[in-house]
């Protein structure tokens, strides 16, 4: 084996910060386009095709960019941000240029699951806008949404090691350099069981509080 | 309390202009159960949602508690929302959130006190017999249950006005029953006016004290629901007093009234209030030269008067039986031959 122990673990926190950071930061993003999303459709609380439209089509432009391509086609973006295009930090940028669309897509999904009889009672009861996505309609959707953000956090697992791949460190930086380049199958063996580990904790974390939310 | 001066509500699907309202003219007062019956797609629906602003009528007024709501802002509104409670069919609770939760929402909304709203929402409960079931969740009560609390929730403002949107449609027959009697309970313990939309008839004849039929976004007849149900004009208030009433023949009595030959003729009676007291028959019987049979005959007590219908037959000489339905028509009873065509 061409690495020790501690290059792993490493490689692993880069990996827990690179996932954990886009989160973060495409959370902040998605989670407002999300909803945006689904007020402003047709016949919903505050109905604006156009303001729809122009969310609608950006999400669907950067969910079309393969990730590869889209992370070397912001690199100039990257470098106004972080000031560098390689390491770890730069790597969060393309990684919340993919994630960002996908969680607006994702909670845009759970939300729209949300009974539209809850949403007419709320208005029935006086509700402001505000009061309705905050009181009603996020409550509501909870259970989903957690399972919504399992899924975009797992993506980000898969996607930041292939950031890996453009000198952006972590697990999968590891398994390209070492255990592919230079032929060192444990390498390679170790870096997928951990992503394997990481997986599937993360779904089952996602489970268990998306059914403890739902109580059933 | 409720007023729709010329109603319209224009809908445009696929290129279509569909008229759900089509100018309706109608009062509900303080403090009644108002009924408003008709099919699906008769506009029914679209009506109700006009007196709380879920939807917005094309033209025409709507004047709630002396407001015009066409009239007022959209903060305007939401203030005279809160004086308004809605039950609906499928109940539209929280299933995320506690019985307590739900009850309390529209006075979290309202920014009402912590304290003030715990002892209102346990009022609440109380008054719905539901106060065990604070911290249980929707999904773990019955239809009957899950719509005493959305009628908790839709009081939890102290509305003046409680609008039910098909609010026993979804439950059966015994539970219908309670939860109209709580309705009842409402109307009289708060004086609250009710507005209530259905398909059924049973609901009208149980609760209200006044009903409009719609068909075709147009109110086709209106009044009181012992006139509507005792003497409805137009084919689909019979249609829908019908379902409730069982005036209609029996295939075996129609089956009589064909072989009827000579000297039989049969008659509808109908008795209204002290009249279904009088023994007018055996009157009858007496006075002139004619025997009787009753063929068919129910009586229905409508917001406590006694409604009866009797199919008779009278046989005897032509002019005795002519003698006999004008002395009958001077009582307070409608009487009419019924043929082997008529129902």
């Amino acid at each position: 084996m061409l690495v020790n122990q501690e290059k792993i673990i490493e490689a692993l926190i880069e990996t827990v910060q690179m996932v954990a950071f886009s989160l973060l930061f495409s959370a902040l993003i998605g989670l407002p386009l999300g909803i945006l999303l689904v007020v402003t459709r047709k016949g919903h609380l505050l109905e604006n095709t156009v303001v729809f439209n122009i969310i609608n089509s950006i999400i669907n432009i950067f969910r079309s960019v393969p990730f590869i391509i889209l992370m070397v086609a912001i690199i100039p973006i990257t470098r106004m941000i972080v000031g560098t295009s390689i390491g770890t930090a730069a790597a969060v940028v393309p990684l919340v240029f993919y994630a960002g669309p996908y969680i607006a897509r994702l909670i845009e999904n759970s939300l729209l699951e949300v009974d539209p009889g809850v949403i007419e009672a709320a208005e029935a009861m006086g509700a402001t806008p505000g009061q309705i996505i905050l009181k009603f309609l996020i409550p509501e959707a909870l259970s989903s949404l957690v399972l919504g953000f399992t899924i975009a956090t797992i993506g980000l697992v898969g996607a930041s090691a292939m950031a890996g791949a453009v000198g952006g460190g972590g697990l999968g930086d590891l398994a390209i350099t070492y255990g592919y380049q230079r032929f060192d199958t444990t390498v390679m063996l170790i870096t997928v069981a951990i992503l394997v580990v990481m997986v599937q904790g993360l779904q089952s974390f996602g489970n268990i509080l998306s059914k403890k939310i739902r109580r059933r | 309390m409720i007023e729709f001066q010329n109603l319209k509500k224009v809908y445009n699907s696929g290129g279509q202009q569909v008229a759900a309202l089509d100018g309706i003219d109608l009062k509900i007062n303080k403090g009644e159960i108002f009924g408003v019956i008709g099919f699906s797609g008769a506009g029914k629906s679209s009506l109700i949602r006009c007196v709380n602003w879920l939807e917005k009528p094309t033209s025409g007024k709507v004047i709630v508690s002396g407001h015009d709501l066409t009239a007022l802002s959209v903060r305007e509104i939401r203030e005279v929302k809160r004086n308004i409670g809605m039950v609906f069919q499928h109940f539209n609770l929280l299933n995320s959130k506690t019985v307590f939760a739900n009850v309390a929402m529209p006075l979290t909304l309202a920014k009402v006190p912590k304290d003030e709203i715990k002892k209102r929402v346990h009022e609440l409960l109380e008054f719905v017999g539901l106060a065990d079931k604070a911290n249980s969740y929707p999904d773990q009560l019955s239809g009957g249950q899950k719509q005493r609390i959305g009628i908790a929730r839709a009081l939890a403002t102290q509305p003046s006005i409680l609008l039910c949107d098909e609010a026993t449609s979804a439950l059966d027959p015994q539970t219908t029953s309670s939860i109209l009697q709580l309705l009842k309970k409402i109307n009289k313990e708060y004086n609250i006016t009710i507005l209530i939309i259905t398909h059924e008839m049973s609901v009208i004849r149980e609760i209200c004290d006044r009903v409009a039929v719609i068909e075709a976004g147009k109110i086709i007849e209106e009044g009181t629901v012992f006139n509507v149900f005792s003497s409805p004009k137009t084919p689909t208030a019979k249609n829908f007093v019908s379902t409730v009433m069982n005036d209609q023949l029996p295939d075996s009595i129609k089956e009589v009234i064909k072989k009827q030959q000579g000297l039989q003729k049969v008659f509808r009676i109908n008795f209204v209030g002290n009249s279904a007291g009088q023994p007018l028959l055996s009157q009858v019987a007496k006075k002139f030269n004619i025997d009787f049979n009753v063929l068919f005959g129910n009586i229905t007590e409508l917001q406590g008067t006694p409604f009866g219908n009797l199919i008779v037959e009278f046989q005897g000489p032509d002019s005795e039986i002519r003698r006999a339905i004008q002395y009958i028509s001077q009582e307070k009873v409608s009487i009419k031959e019924v043929t082997s065509r008529a129902s």
